[in-house]
């Protein structure tokens, strides 16, 4: 292998072929997965090319409401996140965990299938790579005490992962990961939030040193991993880089700094536009509030059709099934997404122990928002807005924490 | 290459079991469901190795008598020789299922459910005095005790051999009682609901069906009934607001599955009160 030439930190200015080329190096080794527009939605699919990418689209998002809009000046990562994240790759929705099978009456565990292709993940943003950050807590949770806890299948798509970081230049009506420190930044050394190369996306605009004839979209490229030097040294051997000039370092910086501060500026009440998510001691608020009576009102709205918990980036329920063929010879354990929303989820010795609407809400909030911290040293929230857009009538639960603050209600008995 | 498990786990297989002797019946239904047997055998001939078909009339003219182990009942009570037909199956069938929107719901035809059915009867056939018949249609679990339901209309073939194979083995049948948008997350279909702005049924909808409408970007019309804990009422609020017109909404939960209680409070509802429009200064 030759010595790299560049290192971890060195920044450079990619051009569009060199993001053409970024997606052609990246599938010598990975599949290739981020963005593009299926169904009127940006979904994260398999990437053959930069034109797949979501070039000309803006999305719209409220409660309950999605739409993609067509912009002839947007960039290809001018959208925010869509239904999609990490958490459909690395914990996909059904997954074979073993199989056995009955050969002359002994039951023999097979070999696991040979492994995937490792994933190379592009566009991902802030509240993406904290979500990462939350579930590598669940999912590969070292010894503190209370007995290691790794997944293995996890573990290994993990240890593949290559993530290609994107700032975003805007912010939906729902995001709000500035309140939950979860964004808008994509990289956060302190947060733990680290991709192998991370992009700011610079707008189109006259250079000298890219592209003498003027307006060609450029990229600004930080390389935070040996595997992302190494990738970038590729794009280099076919094409010409350029290191980053102190004034692109400036403007690439400045772009998180400036939505961060716009998304602060816009806050209003929660539920929107603007909206917050106060974090000040919020668990102990939803331990306090467990017979608050909007979680009965929440109730008559909630459809108990668990969208939000399976479009939450951080949820990681599952129930585990043995799923046998008919000879009886042969049965496969699966994995698959469960949801705290449905009647099952809390079914033991006969019956369900959440019965009502308002009980499985308040189970997923206090978990989420509380219980987790308890859990894993964080709140499970990223502050994406995805179980606000995606939520078939829009219930948004920074306005039920919000709710639950203003008035709130303590009941006596204190935490279950 | 294969990793024995530890000999205490290695059992023999079990001696002979007598094969169960399968019952298959009509009622008020257009056949859909039965076909649905035959699409499964054909995705899987084995079960005919596995249960013996034994009364099955959409299949064979021959016809062995009860009692049987299983039966399964397709179509809706809607004459009093079927109310006493279901009671004499009922007795002759050990694990009685049924299946399909028709015999869990009433089915299409329980639309009658909510008119007069002198007047139907009078407007479609030239002979009305020759008609004998119910003023509803209704579930086969109003008239008898039912063991299991299949959802749908049609029923799922894998459904149907994932209960086959639990009365095979005596275990539980693994039926899901989630909402379809549980099927449309799984498979990373995109909500159409929210996306498009179509009005679907999948929130307040049991899965089963793998999500086949939206994923081929229509709404769920409801073709397998009410999930476990449907909320019709905020969902069609939702989609009142954003637009839809109440007569559309009221066609939607007014269909397949109608007379289902979930579904039939609703469609009351909307025929009840004033829509969004109406109430409109």
């Amino acid at each position: 292998m030759p010595t790299p030439v560049r290192q971890i930190g060195d920044r450079v200015i990619l051009a569009p072929e060199a993001l053409q080329r970024l997606i052609e190096v990246l599938a010598l080794e990975y599949r290739v997965i981020g963005p593009t527009v299926a169904d009127g939605a940006v979904v994260l699919r398999d990437l053959a090319s930069a034109d797949d990418l979501p070039t000309g689209w803006i999305d719209e998002q409220e409660g309950g409401h999605y739409r993609l809009h067509r912009d002839e000046s947007a960039g290809p990562f001018d959208h925010v996140v869509g239904p999609h994240s990490l958490k459909n790759f690395l914990f996909p929705p059904r997954e074979p965990i073993a199989r056995f099978e009955r050969v002359a009456g002994v039951w023999e565990e097979c070999a696991p299938a040979a492994p995937e292709r490792p994933l190379a993940v592009i566009g991902m943003r802030g509240c993406d790579l904290a979500a990462l950050a939350i579930q590598d807590r669940v999912f590969l949770r070292g010894d503190s005490g209370e007995g290691e806890a790794i997944d293995p299948a996890y573990q290994r798509r993990r240890n593949g992962l290559f993530l290609v970081a994107v700032d975003c230049r805007r912010a939906a009506a729902t995001c709000f990961c500035h309140s939950t420190g979860s964004g808008p930044a994509a990289c956060s050394a302190s947060a733990g939030r680290q991709a192998d190369l991370a992009l700011v996306d610079l707008g189109p605009g006259p250079t000298d040193r890219v592209a003498p004839g003027g307006g060609p979209r450029r990229y600004e490229c930080r390389i935070g991993s040996a595997r992302g030097a190494a990738v970038i040294d590729a794009i280099a051997a076919d094409l010409p880089l350029w290191p980053s000039p102190p004034e692109d370092v400036a403007a690439a910086e400045r772009v998180p700094v400036d939505l961060e501060r716009a998304m602060w500026a816009r806050e209003g009440s929660g539920g929107g536009p603007g909206r917050s998510l106060d974090m000040e001691n919020i668990r102990d608020l939803l331990y306090s509030n467990l017979e608050h009576p909007r979680w009965l009102e929440v109730a008559d709205r909630c459809l108990s059709c668990t969208n939000c918990t399976l479009v939450c980036p951080t949820c990681f329920c599952a129930s585990v099934t043995e799923v046998a063929d008919l000879s009886g010879d042969a049965v496969t354990r699966e994995r698959h997404w469960a949801s705290c929303f449905s009647l099952d989820h809390a079914r033991m010795h006969g019956t369900s122990v959440r019965h009502t609407t308002a009980s499985r809400y308040r189970q997923w909030l206090t978990h989420k928002l509380g219980g987790w911290i308890d859990q894993f040293g964080t709140s499970g929230c990223t502050g994406c807005g995805r179980c606000i857009t995606w939520c078939p009538v829009g219930i948004d639960l920074t306005a039920e924490v919000a709710a639950i603050r203003e008035t709130p209600a303590p009941s006596t008995g204190g935490v279950p | 290459m294969t990793k024995p498990l530890p000999a205490k786990v290695a059992v023999a297989a079990p001696a002979h079991v007598r094969r169960p002797r399968v019952a298959v019946y009509k009622f008020a239904s257009c056949d859909g469901c039965q076909l649905q047997f035959l699409a499964a055998i054909g995705n899987h001939p084995e079960l005919l190795s596995k249960v013996d078909f034994v009364h099955f009339l959409e299949a064979s003219r021959a016809v062995e008598p009860g009692p049987y182990d299983i039966g399964f009942v397709e179509g809706s009570v809607t004459t009093a020789h079927d109310a006493e037909r279901i009671r004499e199956i009922r007795r002759e069938c050990r694990t009685l299922v049924t299946i399909g929107a028709c015999a869990t719901s009433g089915g299409i035809q329980a639309l009658r459910n909510w008119g007069k059915i002198d007047e139907f009867v009078a407007a479609v056939y030239a002979t009305p005095a020759f008609i004998s018949t119910l003023a509803t249609s209704t579930a086969i679990a109003e008239h008898v005790p039912v063991d299991f339901e299949l959802r749908g209309c049609p029923i799922d073939t894998g459904q149907l051999v994932e209960i086959l194979t639990a009365l095979i083995v005596g275990r539980k049948p693994r039926v899901p009682s989630t909402s379809v948008c549980a099927e449309c997350k799984a498979e990373g279909t995109v909500c159409v609901a929210v996306a498009s702005g179509v009005p679907c049924l999948g929130p307040v909808t049991q899965a089963g069906c793998r999500a086949i409408c939206p994923t081929h970007g229509r709404g769920c019309f409801g073709c397998f009934g009410p999930s476990d804990t449907p909320n019709l009422v905020s969902l069609n609020l939702h989609y009142e607001a954003a637009g839809v017109p109440r007569d559309d909404l009221h066609r939607l939960v007014h269909g397949v599955n109608a007379w289902a209680p979930p579904f039939r409070a609703e469609a009351d509802r909307l025929a009840a009160t004033p829509g969004v429009e109406e109430a409109a200064p």
